[in-house]
């Protein structure tokens, strides 16, 4: 067992499509919360459409947890007919324990060579005896006993996932799970410490972003399918129509962005959700929509690239595009959540900047965040008060365009009489007209710049933990494996080490990364991509310590805290 | 959400005062002149309230159109005007939304938004300029040129034949169908205050000759003719009818009734649900 100060049980469930390995790790999890742990689900899938092997991927802790363990102290398989690709995620050693059905083939010669424990499960056998029982079902019951669950979260969990089925369906799986649970010898298994029991949220980063768009008062999305960045789009479809919004589902991604723009031109808050592919289509439409100053929220969930990539897995590569993607001076913002929860806020508040600053603002979140599932505490509301500045009253001789000191000028809203304007992607005067003259060009150059540049993003700009002469720089979901790397690093090592995740890409915080980094001699840049694009993109830009050094590494495996527990221990010795 | 319905009390604006007296880029004897006119002449027909009009557009010299009219305009990117005008009608259903554009714009680099506009039926008017040519690049052919016309592009003719975009868009599900000439100012006044009030998609190809880089198409004035026969509700027949005439009927070709995207959306002004709830476990 690792990961401190907490304790923390990790779970592997494999089985093939259909087996329901999915819903009973989610129904782990919530039995887990009802117990007052905390917990993070992922579900590995591979690249069969249906019926591939899947696994649920499941840790438990005593504390909040964002990111996966090195290892599992737990695997099940259902059966293991396609396990190997998936297997290369899941480690195991000689302290962990492999569950296996006799009825079903040998595990796999990498999991039998690790030296973990053997045991065997008759779990078809069982199921059947329970008239209509599954599989599932019964590993949960074991799963979850070994884990030091009561059998009342178990009954609590399913009810809640398929208590729409019946009474009936209910009591079946009931009473499969109890006979797995029966079966479990929990003194020989890791216990997990008992956490708090209280109220706990279970959620994932899509459907945390969603949350946090609506509570920033988007009333417009439109949508092009796109994994992992769909369920984004699905959780908001009926919830915006219950806020007296829309979701259009748009033909491809070249017009959910125009829509997306025609909606915000017309006053209401609009947000379009995309990944690599998608954002590669958007960029013009971006271009358009800082040019003729339309508040634009887009919500890129990264997969790993280039081109189509690999759909399902996640990867830090779309830094590059999204900051320097867009052809002329564009500026723009760009913000990235650092853990499932944090999606909450980072897309309220991106919606938030784009309302107050008319640009478009571009998330950039990424399939494990977007696709894992925590439970969490729940992620208290807050509200902004910039809103969009709106021309309400149309002086004499207004100018859409016009340059003001913040870079800022109040926009019409169609309807408002007087305000007729026509906003363009030409590049125009103050007064809206096109116009090629340098003198124009330049302030309208210069206007969008500054309103970028010099609007007040607070503290919001990063996230800053610890102090010492020594610091470390990430973003995104690497956040949750450094900190959880820190965690299980020696005093004398993190008594020197600060931490700066930057939830603000761009613009540039020259003054206030300055302050962060005084009195740093030695700077270590993390990220998850194959050319350390935030590591050159802060050479470029920043004023940073003599002595910077780099960990990156590609996608498709996410980040493990003990991999970057060694790399930065090292880094710190040198 | 904005619903700032202004009071839509009996507008009395003359044509010219729907003109925002920018000086159009266009060369003269443009039949991009006449269509200006005519839309300024159908919306004061409409007695449409300027501010609750929005003319959206995308990139060519048809596309120039929004900003000399006295009206919320955007001149969006070359292709994109259909969504970026569907989303401001989904959003804003209050305001009267047309979508205005040329046949490279419309039909080439934006032809894929044209069968989903078509087939998603929001109430929106599209009118397409088309001079059978890309003009504002200076004379390219279009997905509408004579496969033998000679250009620097196409030496000798694309040999490629060109495509029926009434067709196209009766076949998509469009609920409006009318082709038009430019230089017909009254015929194209009448036929598109009645794009405007038709509720749905309409969709209005206007024949509108680039003098500079199609001269020949001076003639089109002695070709245009009156369908012999008024308009149906039946697209199939339309579509018969398009594909084999000449080219140059003009007049309202179809109406047609289907439902209307986003009307049938139930909204509810409050909001209920508990969102936070549904995540508590
Ligand atoms: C993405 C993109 N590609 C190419 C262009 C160049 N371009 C500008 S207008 C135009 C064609 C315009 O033709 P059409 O839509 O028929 O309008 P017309 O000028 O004939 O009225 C092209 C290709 C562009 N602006 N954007
Ligand atoms: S080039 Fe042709 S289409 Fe463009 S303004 Fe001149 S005449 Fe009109």
């Amino acid at each position: 067992m690792t990961g401190q100060p907490g304790m923390s049980f990790s779970v592997a469930l494999l089985g093939k499509g259909g087996a329901g390995v999915i819903t009973a790790g989610d129904m782990l999890l919530a039995a887990a919360a009802r117990c007052g742990l905390y917990g993070l689900m992922i579900r590995a899938v591979g690249p069969q459409i249906r019926g591939g092997e899947s696994a649920a991927l499941v840790r438990l802790s005593s504390v909040p947890v964002e990111c996966l363990d090195d290892r599992f102290d737990v695997v099940l398989g259902i059966d293991w007919k396609q396990a190997e690709q998936l297997l290369s995620e899941i480690a195991v050693d000689a302290d962990s324990i492999v569950v296996t059905d006799p009825a079903e083939d040998a595990v796999p010669h990498s999991i039998a060579a690790s030296g973990a424990v053997l045991r065997q499960l008759e779990m078809k056998e069982l199921a059947e005896s329970v008239s209509g029982g599954r599989v599932n079902m019964v590993a949960l019951g074991y799963v979850a006993g070994l884990a030091g669950i009561s059998q009342e979260a178990i009954r609590h969990a399913i009810e809640k996932n398929i208590g729409r089925k019946g009474r009936q369906a209910v009591d079946v799986s009931v009473a499969a799970a109890m006979l797995g649970f029966s079966r479990s010898q929990r003194s020989a298994a890791p216990q997990t410490g008992g956490g708090q029991a209280g109220n706990r949220w279970m959620i994932s980063g899509n459907h945390a972003t969603g949350l946090g768009a609506l509570r920033g008062g988007v009333r417009f999305a439109a949508a092009y399918p796109i994994t992992p960045a769909t369920e984004i789009l699905e959780w908001l479809a009926p919830r915006l129509k219950d806020a007296g919004g829309t979701l259009t589902q748009a033909e491809d991604e070249l017009a959910s962005i125009n829509m997306a723009i025609g909606a915000s031109y017309g006053g209401v808050p609009s947000l379009t959700a995309t990944s690599g592919p998608g954002l590669s289509l958007m960029i013009e439409g971006l271009g358009l929509a800082v040019c003729a100053e339309i508040p634009l929220v887009v919500v890129n969930v990264m997969r790993a690239g280039p081109s189509t990539g690999i759909p399902t897995k996640p990867e830090q590569s779309d830094f590059n595009a999204a900051i320097y993607g867009l052809h002329g001076d564009a500026p723009h913002i760009v913000v990235a959540p650092n853990s499932v929860t944090d999606c909450v806020y980072t897309t309220q508040w991106a919606v938030h900047l784009a309302e107050a600053t008319q640009a478009p603002v571009i998330v950039l979140s990424d399939q494990f965040i977007g696709q894992a599932i925590v439970v969490a505490d729940p992620v208290p509301a807050i509200s902004f008060f910039t809103k969009r500045k709106v021309a309400e009253e149309i002086p004499e001789a207004f100018e859409r365009y016009a340059i003001t000191a913040d870079g800022i000028s109040p926009m019409p809203l169609p309807g408002t009489a007087g305000g007729q304007y026509t906003a363009d992607g030409l590049e125009h005067s103050a007064a809206a007209k096109p116009s090629g003259i340098a003198s124009d060009h330049s302030a309208q150059l210069d206007k969008r710049a500054r309103k970028i540049a010099d609007f007040d993003y607070g503290q919001h700009w990063a996230d800053i933990e610890g102090a010492g002469e020594l610091a470390i720089l990430t973003w995104g979901s690497t956040a949750s494996v450094v900190r959880e790397a820190l965690q299980r690093l020696p005093d004398k090592v993190t008594g020197r080490l600060k931490l700066i995740t930057l939830r603000l890409l761009l613009p540039v915080r020259q003054e206030d990364m300055a302050a962060a980094l005084d009195g740093v001699n030695r700077l270590l840049v993390i990220e998850q991509n194959h050319t350390g694009q935030l590591y050159r993109f802060l050479r470029a830009w920043y004023d940073l310590p003599a002595d910077v050094d780099t960990v990156h590494r590609p996608g498709p495996g996410v980040f493990r805290p003990g991999e970057i527990a060694t790399r930065i221990d090292a880094w710190c010795g040198e | 959400m904005v619903r700032r319905m202004s009071v839509a009390a009996p507008c009395k604006l003359k044509a010219s005062d729907y003109k925002s007296g920018t000086k159009p880029v266009w060369c003269p004897g443009c039949g991009d002149f006449h269509v200006l006119a005519s839309l300024t002449k159908a919306i004061a027909a409409l007695a449409l309230v300027p501010e609750n009009l929005a003319v959206v557009s995308g990139i060519g010299c048809s596309s120039r159109i929004p900003a000399y009219l006295n009206c919320y305009g955007f001149h969006g990117v070359h292709g994109r005007a259909l969504p970026l005008a569907t989303g401001l009608k989904v959003a804003r259903p209050d305001l009267t939304v047309i979508c205005a554009g040329g046949d490279g714009d419309g039909f080439s680099i934006g032809g894929n938004h044209l069968l989903h506009a078509c087939r998603r039926n929001v109430d929106i008017t599209y009118v397409v300029m088309d001079n059978e040519i890309y003009g504002m690049t200076k004379g390219q052919p279009s997905p509408t040129t004579a496969p033998d016309w000679d250009s620097e592009l196409a030496p000798g003719g694309t040999g490629v034949s060109p495509f029926h975009p009434l067709v196209i868009a009766l076949a998509s599900g469009a609920n409006f169908v009318a082709r038009t000439f430019a230089g017909d100012v009254k015929g194209t006044t009448r036929t598109l205050a009645e794009a405007i009030g038709h509720p749905g998609f309409s969709f209005v190809q206007i024949l509108s000759p680039c003098v500079t880089f199609r001269p020949d198409q001076r003639e089109w004035k002695n070709k245009v003719h009156p369908p012999p026969v008024t308009f149906t509700t039946d697209p199939a027949q339309a579509a018969r009818r398009v594909m084999t005439d000449d080219g140059f009927n003009i007049g309202v070709l179809y109406k047609g009734s289907r439902d209307i995207y986003g009307q049938a959306v139930e909204r509810n002004a409050e909001f209920e649900r508990d969102l936070d709830a549904e995540f508590l476990v």
